[in-house]
């Protein structure tokens, strides 16, 4: 026992551990999520930061040591914001047709979003440093940092709203678009990616994209359109107001 | 091989980007500039192709590069346990009220729906 014990720190303390785990029980967390039809509350994410973290509290491994490890997959998020050029690329022409709607809708639920998290927050009495992270939480986690850090925010806490907020919209975005009669045709599919992508950025588009085609699509279009209004926008509101 | 030219361009555009907003003081994130930057480069092909084949592959694994990050909220343990349940009510609901309001915003400006797909939707 004691030596499995010396085995435990040695490794827990490399970071081969951090990136190891969270690959493995990512993978096995998505073979549950396939087995399961993909039921929203069998999210990956949800599932595989709930055993992680706990894992981690329970064995009193500190975050750090499991970040030195799990950094090299976090690297990876700052590509994947250049790559979202390639979904808008890709539906340019639409995009072109339809640009003064789906600006209308990305700009009506990015308001809406911040605006009633700060408010709520606000209501409820949260600290101003809590009601400051959570304005930015439907961008992308590491563009959501970004942004809490310019207002005020703590960079840290707007990064788990941004995935906690990311997996509410995964979880609820189905029942939401079923109760509103919003209909399963190719528009409608792309109405539901795109809502999904606008508050619920990468982790909603990669619900949708697992559900839909055209519904990835315009997920995808709408994490990219988001990302740029927000960083524009919620900066600058704050020099204004 | 493919994956890895396109890993290149992805990376070079997102380090112009860096450079460039801090260089220039714009309020953009460095990723959010390359993204732009990304925008223009596709025009061509010497671009399209590797940068089409790499991020494929992390735009389609998008929701595990949130893994690390996720996993943070047990640094916020005494915050959580403080506000858990409220900040969890708001996350819930603003996200709620942002998905209605942008699906609403499109249903309403669509263009007619088919016939079709209103006899789907009543059936």
């Amino acid at each position: 026992m004691p030596k499995f014990v010396e085995l435990w720190v040695y490794l827990s303390a490399t970071p081969l551990f951090g990136l190891t785990a969270t690959l493995v029980v990512y993978l096995l967390a998505q073979a549950l999520y396939t087995r399961l039809d993909q039921a929203p509350w069998a999210n990956p994410v949800l599932w595989t930061v709930i055993v992680l973290a706990g894992g981690l509290l329970a064995t009193d491994v500190p975050y750090p040591t499991y970040f030195a490890g799990a950094q090299f997959i976090h690297f990876l998020l700052g590509p994947a914001v250049v790559a979202l050029a390639w979904p808008l690329w890709q539906r340019r022409d639409e995009l072109r047709q339809r640009w003064p709607r789906l600006l209308l809708a990305a700009l009506a639920g990015g308001v809406v979003a911040s605006g009633s998290a700060f408010l709520l927050a606000r209501l409820m009495g949260l600290p101003p440093e809590v009601s400051l992270s959570l304005i930015p939480k439907s961008v992308t986690a590491p563009v959501a940092m970004g942004i809490a850090e310019k207002i005020g925010g703590i960079p840290a806490l707007a990064a788990v709203f941004a995935v906690i907020t990311g997996l509410v919209g995964a979880l609820t975005g189905r029942y939401l678009f079923d109760a509103l009669r919003i209909p399963t045709d190719p528009e409608g599919w792309a109405a539901r990616g795109f809502a999904l992508g606008t508050a619920s950025h990468g982790i909603g588009a990669a619900r949708a994209l697992q559900v839909n085609a055209d519904a990835g699509a315009y997920a995808g279009l709408a994490l990219g359109l988001q990302v740029l209004l927000a960083s524009l926008l919620i900066p600058l509101a704050f020099r204004l107001l | 091989m493919l994956a890895l030219h396109g890993m290149a361009w992805l990376l070079a555009l997102q380090s112009l980007g860096e450079l460039l907003a801090r260089g220039m003081h714009l309020s953009l994130p460095g990723p959010v500039i390359g993204m732009l930057l990304l925008l223009l480069a596709l025009r061509w092909s010497v671009a399209r192709e590797p940068v089409a084949a790499c991020a494929n592959v992390l735009l389609s694994n998008l929701s595990l590069l949130f893994v690390p990050v996720g996993v943070g909220v047990m640094t916020h343990i005494s915050l959580v346990s403080q506000y858990g349940l409220r900040m969890l009510a708001v996350v819930v609901l603003s996200t709620v009220a942002g998905i209605v309001v942008t699906v609403l915003t499109l249903h309403w400006l669509r263009d007619r729906p088919t016939a079709s797909a209103e006899d789907d939707l009543h059936a």
